[in-house]
């Protein structure tokens, strides 16, 4: 028996890998690490180094990193795309601006998602799978297609002001496209899914016992509110917040079909950058820049989650 | 401070004009069609330990769950103290419970955990801490008020839970299961530290079990549920020695069960003629039988002896032995009646001298008259 399984052919491959150093837990490991390093860590590499490039008018419109010289190989780079980031006030602008929006949008999604979270964990089942399923239900048409509907209902003869001047709230119709209200409006509606989904998973797997023992020692229902739902939703809190946070950062299509000129976001400036001033340097240190920027809430995301993973 | 007057020893249910701390007058309780607690009344007295015993779904953790308040009767009214608790909320009530899973709040520190309650009642901080560190001594957690319940082990969890659920100094005490999660000889303990305990603060218990051993240790008294219904109501000798039906002669202990026919009787002395014991059982007569009235006779293993020689006694039938296993303070017997029926017997072990009766043996049953229980129902 031990003989036949360590001739088969199966065997001789995985004691060949395994001389390698190469087992079938590494090999599990290899793939996801490879799809990163390829569609991930390379693009980026690409993306950094046009960072520090001069624009040139040439194809590309930049100037080599490695120039083959009469003495050999030499590197030309420059942190000047990243110095003129501080010089112009629009980038600073347009990052704090980005961030604005997208901390607000993040805010106002937490505060309408929990109500929607909790009472989707707190119905019984079959309710329960119908209403996750209507919460999922947007992402099966395309996103830049409900942007559009958003455009039907805001703007001024849209459905929204068509309805209020109708019931006679308003008299004249309400200018919400092309200003950052609607910008918010968009990103609210598209993330909303991001922030109650995580939320759900949490609070889907709050223990009835906790509340019950929390009023049997005398706490109201808003006081149990506080002091035993919220901490303890507070790993989904923080994950549906990344989820629309990092997103909404650098959103560029709901800037640009909902805002107005005004609406400065760190997408809508890379985007000009790149297609309308053919500046690939300048955009690729937009876009370094802001991953360092994004890389933080990660992180932050990244310490909630081990701690969530001390405590159970 | 004069000590508590205990329930234990004054058995306030035995005086008719004892004034009762609960009073659960007909409370019943539907979940759409299905009735969990059926018509139940029942008197509870002040530092009473009062089990309320039954398999699962005989409805005794929803007639829990209706007291603490996270239910509310179908109908029927419950009364603490004198008050009509029907519209009160679960967080104003002077109940206090301690849960099976113990409900532990995951995020917060032994400490924290039971000095909630009084928090939440507005006692000061620094009063509530040594409230807190007194009662963490009493339930011998000192030492461990900064942990979270994660890192203790579930016999701390419990007593964290216990400690939790007395801070407050509730007027009645409610634990379901509360020794359900502990291995046996961490139960015997913390049953003999519950009664101390709740001697100690003569805080009246209310207390749900499964385990007929746990009632029997633990109670003041017992109700003994079974679908929805209370079916019997008594101290725990009671319970066990003169049970009322054989659901409880049989989810107490273990019990032998005859059917029978109540035949004629002599004074003190009544006949039952019973086909499965392949003779007539005498038993002494219970009031209000009548002749041709089928009964059934519960004996338990304890009350049958074993002998090699026929033994002077009004019961006697003969056997062979089926199986012994021996436990130490006892061996128990199955003992194969001519007619097929097999009894259980249970026989101390503190006579060294006499040679064991063993696999095989044929073997004389013998009992007392007064060892066979009449049962009607």
């Amino acid at each position: 028996m031990t003989t036949l399984r360590s001739s088969s052919p199966w065997r001789l491959t995985a004691s060949g890998l395994a001389k390698l150093g190469l087992n079938g837990r590494a090999l599990v490991i290899a793939v996801p690490m490879i799809w990163l390093l390829v569609f991930f860590l390379i693009p980026f590499l690409v993306v950094l180094k046009i960072s520090v490039a001069e624009p040139m008018i040439a194809r590309p419109p930049y100037s080599p990193l490695f120039i083959e010289g009469q003495d050999g190989w030499s590197i030309k780079a420059t942190l000047g795309n990243y110095a003129y980031l501080f010089e112009d006030s629009l980038y600073i602008n347009a990052y704090l601006s980005s961030i604005k929006i997208a901390f607000f949008s993040t805010v106002f999604s937490l505060l309408i998602g929990y109500p929607m979270a909790y009472y989707i964990a707190r119905s019984p089942e079959p309710k329960r799978s119908l209403l996750l399923i209507l919460i999922v239900l947007p992402f099966w048409t395309s996103f830049l297609l409900r942007v559009y509907a958003w455009i039907g209902i805001l703007k001024g003869k849209g459905v929204l002001n068509a309805f209020l001047l109708k019931l006679g709230v308003i008299n004249e119709p309400l200018i919400i496209m092309q200003t950052d209200i609607a910008v918010y409006i968009g990103i609210v509606y598209t993330y909303l899914p991001f922030m109650i989904l995580p939320l759900y998973a949490n609070l889907v797997k709050l223990d009835d016992a906790l509340l019950e023992a929390s009023a049997d020692l005398g706490a109201g229902p808003i006081s149990t509110f506080f002091r035993i739902t919220i901490p303890l939703s507070l790993p989904g809190i923080v994950a549906g917040s990344m989820l629309v946070f990092i997103p909404a950062i650098g959103e560029f299509v709901i800037p640009a079909l909902l805002g107005g000129p005004d609406t400065l976001m760190i997408g809508k400036v890379l985007w000009t950058e790149f297609f309308s001033n053919r500046d690939w340097p300048v955009a690729s240190a937009v876009a370094i820049a802001m991953l360092v920027l994004l890389v933080i809430p990660i992180m932050l995301l990244r310490l909630a989650q081990s701690k969530q993973g001390d405590s159970a | 401070m004069a000590e508590p007057s205990l329930a234990a020893d004054a058995k306030p249910w035995r005086d008719a004009a004892a004034k009762p701390f609960i009073r659960i007058k007909n409370i019943t309780k539907k979940f759409g069609d299905f009735t969990a607690v059926d018509d139940v009344s029942l008197d509870i007295y002040k530092g009473e330990l009062f089990c309320l015993l039954g398999g699962s779904g005989c409805g005794k953790s929803t007639l829990l769950r209706m007291l603490a308040g996270f239910e509310t009767p179908t109908s029927g009214t419950i009364e603490i103290d004198g008050q009509d608790v029907a519209s009160v909320a679960a967080f104003n009530r002077p109940t206090n419970m301690m849960f099976q899973s113990y409900a532990l709040f995951p995020h917060m520190s032994v400490e924290k955990n039971v000095a909630y309650g009084l928090l939440r009642e507005g006692v000061p901080k620094p009063e509530a801490m040594v409230r807190v560190a007194d009662m963490l001594r009493l339930v011998k957690l000192d030492g461990f008020a900064k942990r979270k319940p994660h890192q203790l082990s579930g016999g701390q969890q419990q007593r964290v839970a216990l400690a939790r659920s007395l801070i407050k100094q509730p007027k009645l005490l409610l634990l379901d299961e509360p020794l359900g999660a502990l291995d046996k000889k961490l139960r015997e303990e913390t049953q003999f530290e519950l009664i101390r305990i709740q001697e100690t603060l003569g805080v009246t218990f209310i207390v749900v079990t499964h385990d007929q051993e746990e009632a029997m240790t633990l109670s003041t008294r017992i109700g003994v549920m079974n679908d929805g219904k209370i079916v019997q109501v008594g101290e725990p000798p009671q319970i066990y020695e003169d049970p009322c039906s054989k659901y409880v002669a049989d989810f107490i202990g273990s019990v032998n069960m005859f059917e029978g026919i109540v035949d004629a009787g002599v004074p003190d002395t009544l006949r039952i003629k019973s086909l499965e014991a392949g003779t007539e059982l005498l038993v002494e007569p219970p009031q209000g039988l009548k002749i041709g009235q089928p009964v059934s006779v519960a004996i338990r293993p304890e009350r049958i002896m074993l002998t090699r020689e026929k033994p002077e006694s009004p019961n006697v039938v003969y056997g062979e032995v089926e199986e012994v296993a021996y436990l130490g303070n006892v061996s128990t017997y199955r003992v194969k009646l001519e007619n097929g029926k097999t009894l259980k017997v249970t026989k101390s072990n503190r006579l060294h001298d006499e040679e064991p009766i063993m696999w095989d043996e044929k073997v004389y049953l013998s009992w007392s008259k007064a060892a066979g229980i009449v049962l009607t129902e």
